[in-house]
């Protein structure tokens, strides 16, 4: 028996491994069990993942870039004032059917403004199913933005914003924006299950969802009718496998093909092992410690620059970050575009620290808060740690800093009220638009909201009004000059002290091939083959 | 006896209150916003944070929550998962069969050789034997289950190829849940090879988390045996020129097995501790994973459903053990 099961074990893995003669199941050991269906109310980019395979959106970003390109719309028209958006939707895309529902009708204009009035109108029949909370609709400001969305006719939309929005499209690109079947929804609504909609999905994207048991397994198989074309692969597996040390070993047994957030001890081992590939890329992310520039001494901009020169950044990342992050110098990734990189970093230089700490009236040094998050994230793996070696660095130039901590949320809602003096927070982009990062981060707006996210509370009128006027642009080119200004303005001002990006690194099998590394660190499948 | 079980199920009503009220005001004692915990770095609205404290019902005092949360459980309402929007009565009866069957393995592992482990080391006592039986247990009492999962996964998976990582059953197999129990699924299915699937993924995680149970009853048994076996009746029983192994298998165990029921009843609620971290690590879509994601997301009606479904469960449990009490010893039952 044991010898039998032993040899079924390695049938079973040899199968998956070589994928031949067989249909073609890709297996990806998924790091947690989505939410639900529903990516509208998503937060977590697990349940991003599980949904991207299922739905398909107005535009998308091309696989791999934060470039948008056509999605069910296959062009479209700005008007000169920026306002209004007319999309020209595909003809003959499909829907994809199940147990409940099969459709009667392609994928039209109703169905784009189902998805969005649903979450935008609060007496939409659907608005409340599943649940009301339309997290990041909501947090890229669509209910001010948007006036009205209408149909022209069956394959045209006419959307109508209240101000340019320069990144409008990017948000469209996004997860939450998935369209879902306005008939499939009609009919679940008449049958007095409108929550199938979202437990039992069906979409126009490559893949079809087949199987969900929770905690276990998602199983999808490609949609033979995708718009694009059949993916290359028959089946897709979600293992759902929460601990990266047991991934791994499923990933070295051939019982996935692909892992995400490695542990950053086993990296070396992974890029030595002679069937395993690893993808990198510097992510969309930044890690900092931020200056409440609101407190004393820190509204003071000598002190901000001396405490940037106290802290030695090589020897954080070594210690901490290890091999998974590159040295940060601006507030937005080197893979964005508008990435200045002709700004100099801060050299790491404790005696000219000492001596503009002096010139700013503080020749012994103060006394202040050093906030460390309680979580890992992914643009930190141990905060606590860099708040250590910052204390020491800091230590060294008169600076006595106590470490503090709070309960994640907790410690986000007190930073955001500008509760402290220096607190490490980072932040990971939404739609690789710099405004996601320049103006979020660090607009006035938000530095003047008790929940906006510039915990620096900085805000400087020169750098605002060039990210401002930046949203209001719509030629890339001009939108990149305000930004690497910006970015100047950014490096002379210093709010934060930029530690580092966290480099995304993806294990994989070697016989798959073509996977793309998404800059928003989402895994899709479609265009992933195996040999 | 049915006197006695409808006395011990009385005792559910306060047990329920017990655990209902602990459950809801622990959870909030944790410090953290479920809605804050949602936004991560986002943050949230002030407006949209308190339209959702209110729609939660997080807005009202906690015993005024408590009162209406007890309202809607006496209609067999449990709530709404807050992450999933599931009921959390349904969730917990598709995850449930997994932790039964990953217990019920394990307690059958803890009573095939620990018994067994216990009375040999009894008998042999002092042997080395004896010293093995008690060192191993020791030691397995001793293991972290984390680490001794993730050595058990590195060497007999990864290195040796012996048994699958993780999972509950190959990803090949796709078998539609019928009891919930795959391996009975399997048995009903007809997909080949799949039960013997079932069977390999239930291997490792069985070991690791009967390790504990295995340690702690064959020290029991092995207390309880050298008690026994010095008593008078074992005396006269050998004297009487019965075979040894009816002295021990039959006079001998059977009083011996009195305070080892009820640590295999206490084990229970040990097993329910250990399948949290043994679900996490071998993935095993379990109640135990269920409860650890709804702490670390402050998932607070599947944190009150959950402790109360499982607190039931252990009851049941514990009447059980109560009930074998006094089918094993006499009297017992007759004060019963």
């Amino acid at each position: 028996m044991k010898h039998s099961a032993l040899v079924g074990t390695i049938c079973l893995a040899t199968l998956l491994v070589s994928g031949v003669a067989q249909a073609k199941t890709l297996v990806f050991c998924s790091e947690g069990s989505p939410e639900n269906f529903y990516p509208a109310v998503n937060t977590t980019g697990t349940s991003f993942d599980a949904n991207s395979q299922i739905y398909s959106r107005i535009v998308d970003f091309e696989r791999g870039t934060t470039k948008v390109v056509p999605g069910l719309a296959e062009r479209w028209d700005i008007s000169s004032d920026g306002t209004v958006y007319t999309f020209y939707l595909r003809k003959g895309v499909k829907w994809h059917s199940n147990a409940n529902f099969k459709p009667t009708r392609d994928m039209n204009a109703d169905d784009i403004i189902f998805a969005i009035e649903r979450q935008w109108k609060e007496d939409h029949p659907y608005f409340a199913v599943t649940s009301k909370n339309h997290s990041y609709f909501n947090d890229m400001g669509m209910p001010k933005l948007l006036k009205s969305v209408e149909k022209v006719d069956d394959s045209t939309i006419k959307v109508t914003l209240n101000t340019p929005e320069a990144p409008f499209l990017s948000n469209l690109a996004m997860e939450y924006a998935g369209i879902q079947s306005k008939e499939y929804a009609d009919a679940m609504l008449k049958a007095g299950t409108p929550e199938k909609v979202d437990q039992e999905p069906i979409g126009t994207g490559p893949f079809m969802l087949v199987q969900y048991q929770k905690d276990a397994i998602i199983r999808y198989r490609a949609f033979p009718d995708y718009y694009a074309g059949k993916a290359k692969i028959d089946d897709l597996v979600f293992a759902i496998t929460p601990d990266n040390a047991v991934r791994w070993a499923k990933l070295q047994r051939g019982e996935c093909h692909v892992m995400p957030y490695p542990n950053p001890a086993d990296i070396e081992a992974m890029k030595k092992h002679p069937d395993i590939n690893v993808l990198e890329q510097p992510g969309l992310n930044i890690g900092y410690l931020a200056y409440n520039t609101t407190k004393k001494p820190f509204d003071d901009k000598r002190v901000r620059r001396a405490l940037n020169m106290a802290m030695n950044k090589k020897a954080i990342i070594d210690a901490v970050y290890l091999s998974t992050g590159i040295a940060a110098k601006n507030p937005i990734p080197p893979s964005m575009w508008s990435y200045n990189d002709d700004v100099k970093d801060d050299p790491y230089d404790p005696e000219a620290a000492k001596k503009l700490l002096a010139e700013a009236g503080y020749p012994n040094g103060f006394e202040t808060d050093l906030w460390a998050m309680p979580v890992q994230r992914p643009y930190n793996p141990n905060a606590r740690r860099i708040a250590e070696l910052m204390q020491a660095d800091l230590a060294k130039v008169g600076v006595k800093a106590e470490i503090k901590s709070f309960e994640w949320g907790e410690y986000r809602k007190r930073a955001q009220a500008g509760e402290h003096m220096t607190a490490q927070l980072g932040w990971t982009g939404d739609n690789g638009d710099p405004d996601n990062f320049l103006h979020t981060l660090l607009g006035c707006a938000s530095a003047q909201s008790a929940s906006g996210s510039n915990i620096a509370k900085f805000c400087h009128k020169p750098f605002d009004d060039l990210v401002t006027q930046a949203k209001r642009v719509t030629g890339q080119d001009e939108r990149t000059k305000l930004y690497r200004d910006a970015q100047v303005i950014f490096k002379e001002e210093a709010p934060w002290y930029t530690i580092a990006h966290a480099v995304q690194l993806k294990p994989m099998r070697k016989e798959v091939v073509d996977f793309k590394l998404s800059p928003f660190g989402r895994h899709t499948f479609y265009g992933v083959d195996l040999k | 006896m049915l006197r006695f079980v409808l006395t011990r199920l009385s005792l559910v009503i306060p047990t329920f209150i017990g655990i209902t009220f602990l459950a809801f005001v622990l959870i909030r004692l944790v410090p953290g916003d479920p809605i804050e915990t949602l936004a991560g770095e986002r943050g949230i609205d002030p407006v949209r944070h308190e339209a959702l404290r209110k729609e939660y019902g997080f807005d009202r005092p906690v015993l005024v929550q408590y009162a209406i949360y007890i309202g809607r459980l006496l209609h067999g309402d449990f709530g709404r998962s807050i992450i999933t929007h599931e009921p959390v009565l349904r969730e917990f009866k598709a995850l449930f069969p997994a932790t039964i069957e990953l217990g019920v393995s394990a307690i059958l592992l803890a009573l095939a050789i620990g018994l067994p482990a216990g009375m040999l080391a009894a008998v042999k006592r002092n042997s080395i034997l004896d010293h093995g039986v008690m060192g191993v247990s020791l030691t397995g009492y001793s293991m972290p289950i984390f680490w001794w999962g993730l050595l058990l996964i590195l060497l007999c998976s990864v290195q040796l190829g012996l048994t699958p990582v993780s999972g509950r059953i190959g990803v090949l197999y796709f078998i539609e849940p019928v009891t919930g129990f795959l391996l009975i699924d399997t048995l009903l299915s007809d997909e080949k090879g799949a039960f013997v699937s079932a069977v390999q993924h239930l291997i490792l995680p069985t070991i690791v988390l009967g390790t504990v149970p295995l340690a702690v009853i064959a020290r029991m048994t092995r207390s309880a045996m050298l008690e026994v076996l010095g008593e008078d009746y074992i005396r006269t029983a050998r004297a009487k020129g019965l075979p040894p192994s009816r002295v021990i298998g039959l006079h001998a165990l059977r009083n011996a097995l009195i305070p080892v029921v009820t640590v295999i009843g206490l084990q229970v609620s040990v097993l329910f501790t250990g399948a949290i971290l043994t679900e996490t690590i071998f993935s095993w879509p379990g109640v135990g994973k269920w409860l650890i994601e709804a702490i670390n997301r402050r998932d607070y009606p599947v944190l009150q459903g959950g402790a109360l479904l499982i607190g039931l469960v252990v009851m049941g449990i514990n009447l059980l053990v109560d009930v074998l009490y006094g089918t094993i010893n006499p009297r017992i039952r007759h004060a019963q």
